[in-house]
């Protein structure tokens, strides 16, 4: 059985239940419980090897090529558990998409990424290749940049570019949610306002979950964030309410830069 | 899992924060002393003094500029969060109710000024229980804000409740002896506005209180104490 429909109960995008991550012995997440609304910017921070990334790697199932790696309670998404047998893991990830930390274009040309995706599920015409490729990159706000340019080769774009390319990938096939792992954590100062930009115009139209190491960030662009600690979630609220007054000292301690 | 408490700010917040909790209580400390050197003007009809605190008002003035340079320094430098936050724009709004608190001092300074040099008129008005009660709603929000003491600053409500009685009981009498001696209006239009400038005071202190109690617990008081209707604030 794949998930076929979204689930709109409660406008709720995915829903984790007492969700736990094993590599091997060692639990890396804790039985964690959240509801992710549709449309909404979720923003996942803590400190290193808390389990946020894990989590997030779990979503469209990138941690199945993880050895040893296996999960305990539900990840729903679309009515549906992930974790089960019938679900086909291509097709979620053409829903989940992700961008990850480091860029990582494909050595080919600009057109050619954002085909890529796209020409995979099924989609041969040309013509409606350059419609969703033209698309795709005006949602990442890199048209403007490359569109004489489609036939060059990805890798000379500059790191900025070469992420935002990574984006319109991942919209090339119309996901439902966008996975983000630290996405601006290797670009300057400029190209990260670049990207918090987009994401800012993607909001809404896509849900999107962001894990990032940088708390200003998850301040400044996200609806709700989750803290984790030592593979556990901690909080989870509205991000004006945790960035002004949290209710877990935890996660106020961590916030404010008292650090153990 | 095992987690540790009571953990340090980063120092350079910590240095900075710091720096401007102390200049707040200096501020405090010379606002309250220029209260109580008010207080004693208008008692013993002390012209020199009551004119003394006149012209002190600069230095109130000068400490309230800088302390909020010094808040705006730390919110651009350090984009504090959470405690740390409510922290820093309290200490803002502290600040600037500690200024208008030194403004109404003044004002009962340059009334005090006046009525010394001003025939004294039959009906003696008594500004010691509202100066006492002044005093203390100053004191409390003070010591509140040194211990960080929110259910401290939340008693401070009581003496406001018993300063606007006061207020008013003063008020009525003003206007009861201008209508039997209108010959000496003015003097009691002093009186008037002097236990306004007191009144004033102690919701100045209550506002401290309030804003005490968001930096403790993040909880926005304002509008929910009992109010008394009728503020004179003309």
């Amino acid at each position: 059985m794949n998930p076929t429909a979204n689930n709109t109960e409660n406008n709720i995008a995915l829903s984790a239940r007492n969700f736990s991550v094993f590599y091997n012995d060692f639990e890396a997440v804790k039985s964690v419980s959240l509801d992710i609304t549709q449309g909404d910017v979720v923003a996942i921070i803590g400190p290193s090897g808390c389990g946020k990334s894990t989590f997030l790697r779990c979503i469209n199932r990138i941690n199945d090529l993880v050895p040893g790696c296996h999960t305990k309670g539900e990840l729903i998404f679309a009515g549906k558990d992930l974790f089960h047998r019938d679900v086909d893991v291509n097709v979620l990830r053409k829903r989940i998409g992700m961008v990850f930390q480091k860029p990582n274009p494909f050595p080919k040309t600009i057109f050619e990424n954002i085909a890529f995706g796209p020409r995979l599920h099924g989609i041969k015409k040309r013509s409606q290749l350059e419609e969703i490729v033209e698309n795709s990159l005006r949602q990442s706000a890199l048209w403007d940049e490359v569109k004489d340019r489609l036939d060059k080769n990805a890798l000379g774009l500059s790191g900025g570019q070469q992420q935002r390319l990574c984006l319109a990938r991942t919209l090339a096939v119309e996901p439902e949610i966008v996975l983000m792992d630290e996405p601006t954590s290797a670009l300057d100062p400029k190209a990260t306002l670049k990207i918090e930009d987009l994401i800012a115009s993607l909001a809404q139209k896509y849900t999107i979950v962001i894990v990032t190491h940088n708390m200003q960030q998850a301040a400044r662009i996200s609806e709700r964030t989750a803290f984790f600690y030592e593979g556990s979630l901690i909080e989870y609220g509205q991000t004006k309410d945790l960035f002004t007054n949290p209710t877990k000292k935890q996660t106020e301690d961590y916030i404010t830069g008292r650090f153990g | 899992m095992n987690y540790q408490q009571n953990l340090a700010m980063p120092k350079h917040l910590q240095r900075d924060i710091d720096n401007l909790k102390q200049q707040l209580l200096y501020l405090c400390s010379v606002v309250e002393n220029q209260l109580a050197l008010a207080t004693r003007a208008i008692t013993t009809q002390d012209e020199n003094l009551a004119k003394e605190i006149a012209d002190s008002d600069d230095e109130i003035d000068r400490r309230e500029v800088e302390i909020e340079e010094a808040c705006l320094k730390t919110l651009a430098l350090h984009q504090p969060v959470a405690i740390d936050l409510r922290m820093v724009t309290s200490i803002m709004k502290i600040n600037n109710d500690l200024e208008r608190i030194g403004d109404m001092v003044c004002n009962i300074g340059k009334n005090g000024a006046r009525l010394a040099k001003e025939s004294p008129v039959s009906y003696n008005f008594d500004f010691r229980e509202i100066a006492r009660l002044t005093g203390i709603a100053l004191k409390q929000s003070i010591d509140a804000l040194v211990n960080e003491d929110a259910d401290l600053a939340m008693e401070i409500a009581k003496v406001k409740g018993e300063a606007e009685t006061m207020n008013r009981e003063l008020r009525r009498k003003a206007v009861e002896q201008i209508m039997n001696d209108p010959a000496n209006t003015k003097t009691y239009l002093r009186y008037r506005s002097i236990s306004r400038n007191y009144k004033r005071i102690v919701d100045l202190s209550s506002n401290i209180a309030e804003d005490i109690v968001y930096m403790i617990n993040g909880v926005i008081v304002r509008h929910n104490y009992d109010k008394f209707a009728d503020d004179d604030d003309e």
